[in-house]
């Protein structure tokens, strides 16, 4: 026996990595997300120069930056697709509560960059907003505690997470950050919806955001200018929604030509905020339906891989992940199309950023990673007679 | 403790029966349990994600539709949206009865300043000071290099200026866009036009408001942006007015006057032709109210509908009128002119001894005072004062001018009844000419009312009767006569038989008392006696005739010949036809055979 076996080659138990990897993950996402990127790159060649002329930088100095940051969030984003989801868990929950943290000390050390909201860390080469890495975080934990909540006998999950959400929305809105409150308080209610939440208690929830929407309203003058200025029929030209409207009826369907655009020299915005303006002047409606299309894969497909998915924290964490992308993209385009009031969003990987870059990858590193193939039970569905 | 229950129990319970361990059976079942729970989450998240699927799927067709319509309609040029209340700078048109314009709007421009887009603002205040010598070069200088962010300079530019001012090439000099009003007759039709200004302005266009006349008391219908393109027709017509303007400047500087008012009417529809005060002033640049001296000397003092003055003989006529409404009398009735006439502490007397009785006809005819006052004491004190109520003699008339509010007809504060004598001849009683003039045309459309108006009206007033028919044409008949053989032969124009009476009041002294040779002359007029279409009264504010051997102050000589003279000019302009009476073949019979 023992000469049989000794000398022979190793034979590896599972399947290699990589070819695994290259099969079970959602490749239609992965190109979608990579051409996103390589979109942002082609917009901040013609949105970044005047903000690098501004400030008296080489013309494409954003751009490679650019490049720099999002191939770090590329890597980024391909090494966390290949962790396993329970990995991807306990890395997330570390991460989640490193960016509390970060979160929390934000008052004493951070920097509000003269906006007016303390949001960032100045790292010197580069800022850093918490927010943006306690998303995933708090997605990936909120998914957690509302999975085990489904077990029987399980933890109050539900009311835990709804608690820890009610906490992180309330620090964003002090700081204040509504646009990232929004978001979070959105991700948590559609994972909430998925879990089962009894649609009285949903309106329930629908009816306090529209409760403080409306105090936000009544209390801040900010969030009130914003709200009327969407509401006013007339749009005054002078404001960065009056330029990104006119630059979308200036592209028409093919856009004015590359380079040619003038958005990007009046909008202070126009490499982040308002990019959808740049593309929609310079290549036209085209491009701007490409990016839609795009978005709409990554989040559509997601969502129906989640379907088959039996795990219930993995469908709910990639549920909740896959939307605040989705939702974070269709407001920063329905404010640049006037369809929402304004508020500033960026577009996720078209947008120039740093560290919003690599927390975006990670994120989207995440949803890879819980969207990939895995055996589902199928057979034994079959075997019991549930066969669908 | 919390106590659980033991899940299947009968089985159990069967277990410890058979002394087996239940555990094994309690968790087979919870595992169960649980694989049934959990198909009925992934089931019902199954549809769940499929609803939110086809959430985000319209959402991003929303959006991505929204950017389609965006994007296939046309950029329009960036337009600062108008405000809420945005400023409307339309105002509509004044022409006169045959749509010749009165008042119109003219494009120009204001001129303002941002300070801090100036090049040199030396340089600019300069050549600013040599263009507009109103305008002091170092206070622009202080202004233009201060802290100041926006200024106005002017409000209005010809176009030469505006030119001048683009070739300073200064880009912080810039141009508001503006509608001026414009008269382009000038000073005519002055007080009836008023006048505007400019009241909320920005740079985008500003506000004009009337300030005075029909221009402030039409202001909301000119203003209406509904009818910007609908002009105001007044019932003025320009040729008239023109020929009342220019008779009554010259009447005045014949008669020496120190002012003059004329009011001509229609006596049916009460549609005023012309109005007119002198002196005037023009309306493209109104003065501004005096601060001082007489306010009623002021150019800008409407005498025709704003000021009042003891009109004197001219009111005989409605003592009589009334008199023989109410049966009293009769033309033919013989009144005691014996004077003077003492009642109380007064003492009335005629202009000259009119012998010891005349009919009422002569008493018109003569302007007898005495005899007047006793026709107004078998009356009496109560029923004048109604029938001056009747006539609206003692309130403010309701013409389109705002200035004829203030109008108001000043009363007697006792109707006592040398009160009633003197107001029968019209002393201490005060009325504006244009008041004066619809009670005219009381006497001439046949006893009906009449509200003086300047709006266009084809159809004739239909007001309340004050006096009958036959009352009305005994007194055009005695007015007739005043000038065919009384105190106003020289009104006679041949063609139009004018009838009339003449008025010549004392001026009071502002302290009490009356002037010895101040007087205000009028001339009361109805013309064609025969059939009567038009009142004219000219008033004439101490006129002294210095044209005969000694100076004559009565309206016969003062007021009486300057209204012949317009009634000479204006009747033709009013396609009036002179009706000359065939001569009187005397001795000779038209035969035929």
């Amino acid at each position: 026996m023992t000469e049989m076996v000794y000398g022979a080659a190793p034979v590896s138990g599972g399947e290699p990595v990589l070819p695994k990897w290259w099969r079970t993950i959602d490749r239609w996402t992965l190109s979608a997300v990579t051409l996103l990127f390589l979109i942002g790159i082609l917009l901040g060649l013609a949105a970044s120069v005047p903000l690098a002329e501004k400030n008296n930088l080489p013309p494409f100095h954003y751009v490679q930056k650019q490049l720099m940051f999002g191939s770090l969030a590329l890597v980024a984003m391909l090494l966390t697709s290949m962790l396993t989801p329970q990995l991807v868990r306990r890395l997330a929950v570390v991460g989640f509560v490193v960016a509390f943290i970060g979160l929390l000390g934000l008052p004493f050390f951070g920097t509000d960059f003269g906006k007016g909201a303390m949001r960032w860390y100045s790292l010197g080469f580069a800022s850093v907003q918490p927010s943006e890495f306690l998303k995933p975080g708090f997605i990936i934990v909120a998914a957690w505690m509302l999975a085990a909540a489904q077990e029987v006998g399980g933890p109050p999950g539900r009311a835990w997470s709804f608690m820890l959400c009610a906490v992180i929305v309330g620090i964003l809105v002090m700081q204040p950050d509504y646009g990232q409150a929004a978001l979070i308080l959105f991700g948590w209610g559609v994972m909430w919806f998925v879990s089962g939440a009894s649609l009285l208690r949903l309106f329930g929830l629908v009816g306090l955001v529209a409760i403080g929407g409306l105090a936000a309203y009544n209390t801040s003058d900010h969030v009130a200018n914003r709200i009327n200025g969407y509401l006013a029929s007339d749009l005054d030209p002078r404001t960065q929604l009056g330029y990104a409207t006119n630059a979308i009826q200036e592209g028409g369907f093919f856009g004015v030509g590359v380079g040619e655009g003038r958005v990007k020299w009046s909008l202070p915005d126009a490499h982040t905020d308002f990019i959808i303006a740049v593309a929609a002047e310079e290549y036209g409606l085209m491009l701007v339906l490409l990016i839609i299309a795009l978005y709409a894969v990554i989040v559509l497909r997601s969502l129906l891989r989640l379907v088959r998915e039996r795990d219930p924290f993995i469908r709910l964490a990639g549920t909740g992940m896959a939307c605040i992308f989705g939702v974070q993209a269709m407001i920063n385009m329905g404010v640049a199309a006037r369809l929402l009031p304004a508020k500033g969003m960026t577009l996720p990987f078209v947008s120039y950023g740093g560290s919003s870059l690599i927390a975006g990858g990670i994120a989207i590193g995440m949803l890879l990673a819980l969207t990939r193939t895995r055996p589902q039970g199928g057979i034994g569905d079959l075997l019991r007679g549930r066969a669908r | 403790m919390i106590r659980r229950p033991l899940r299947p129990l009968a089985r159990i319970l069967q277990a410890r029966a058979r002394g087996e361990n239940p555990d094994a059976i309690e968790r087979e079942n919870l595992r169960l349990r649980h694989e049934v729970s959990r198909d009925a989450d992934r089931e019902r998240a199954e549809s769940r994600l499929f609803v939110l699927g086809l959430c985000f799927a319209l959402a991003f067709a929303g959006v991505g539709l929204r950017m389609g319509v965006l994007a296939s309609t046309k950029p329009s040029e960036p337009r600062v949206a108008q405000g809420g209340a945005g400023i409307v700078a339309t105002r509509a048109e004044i022409q006169d009865r045959r749509g010749r314009i009165l008042a119109t709007n003219l494009e120009t421009a204001a001129l303002y300043v941002h300070p801090h887009e100036l090049v040199d603002p030396a340089r600019a205040a300069r050549e600013l000071a040599k263009l507009f010598p109103d305008l002091d070069e170092a206070r622009m200088l202080a202004d233009f290099t201060g802290p100041r962010k926006f200024l106005w300079l002017r409000k209005v530019m010809s176009p030469e200026q505006q030119q001048a001012v683009h070739d300073i090439g200064e880009p912080g000099l810039l141009f508001a866009t503006r509608e001026m009003r414009l008269y382009p007759n000038g000073a005519l039709a002055a007080h009836v036009l008023g006048g505007a200004a400019f009241d909320r302005e920005d740079v985008r266009a500003a506000e004009i408001i009337g300030t005075a006349g029909v221009e402030r008391s039409f202001d909301a219908r000119l203003r209406d942006p509904g009818r910007a393109n609908d002009p105001l027709q007044l019932s003025l017509d320009l040729t008239a007015q023109t020929a009342m303007e220019d008779v009554l400047a010259s009447g005045m500087t014949l008669m020496n006057a120190k002012g003059a008012a004329g009011v001509l009417m229609d006596v049916h529809t009460g549609e005023v032709i012309a109005i007119a005060s002198l002196p005037d002033f023009d309306p493209n640049a109104r003065p501004a109210p005096p601060t001082k001296g007489d306010p009623t000397a002021s150019p800008i003092f409407n005498r025709s509908v704003q000021g009042v003055y003891e009109l004197g003989s001219t009111f005989k006529i409605f003592t009589v009128a009334q008199a023989m409404d109410l049966g009293l009398v009769n033309p033919e009735t013989m009144i005691d002119t014996k004077g003077p006439m003492v009642k109380g502490r007064h003492k009335i007397t005629d202009f000259r001894n009119y012998g010891p009785e005349l009919s009422v006809d002569k008493v018109i005819v003569k302007s007898s005072n005495i005899g007047t006052a006793r026709i107004a004491l078998m009356i009496g004190a109560e029923r004048q004062k109604a029938f001056l109520d009747l006539m609206g003699l003692t309130e403010a008339t309701n013409i389109e001018i705002s200035e004829a509010r203030s109008g108001k007809p000043l009363l007697p504060p006792r109707w006592s009844d040398i009160v009633t004598m003197t107001v029968s001849y019209g002393h201490g009683f005060s009325t504006t000419p244009l008041h004066l003039a619809a009670g005219y045309a009381m006497i001439a459309n046949g006893g009906t009312r009449v509200e003086p108006t300047l709006l266009r009206r084809d159809t004739p007033q239909y007001g309340p009767r004050v006096v009958s028919a036959k009352t009305a044409a005994q007194s055009l008949a005695m007015l007739r006569h005043v000038v065919t053989e009384g105190t106003a032969k020289v009104a006679e124009v041949p063609g139009y038989q004018v009838a009339g009476k003449t008025g010549t009041a004392d001026k009071p002294k502002p302290g009490g008392g009356y002037y010895k040779e101040k007087v205000i002359a009028t001339f009361a007029s109805v013309f064609p006696a025969d059939a009567p279409r038009y009142v004219l009264v000219v008033t004439l504010d101490e006129p002294v005739n210095t044209m005969g051997r000694e100076p004559t102050r009565t309206a016969g000589s003062t007021a009486a010949p300057v209204a012949a003279e317009l009634i000479r000019r204006i009747a033709p302009l009013l396609d009036l036809k002179p009706r000359i009476d065939p001569v009187q073949l005397d001795g000779i019979t038209l035969t035929s055979n």
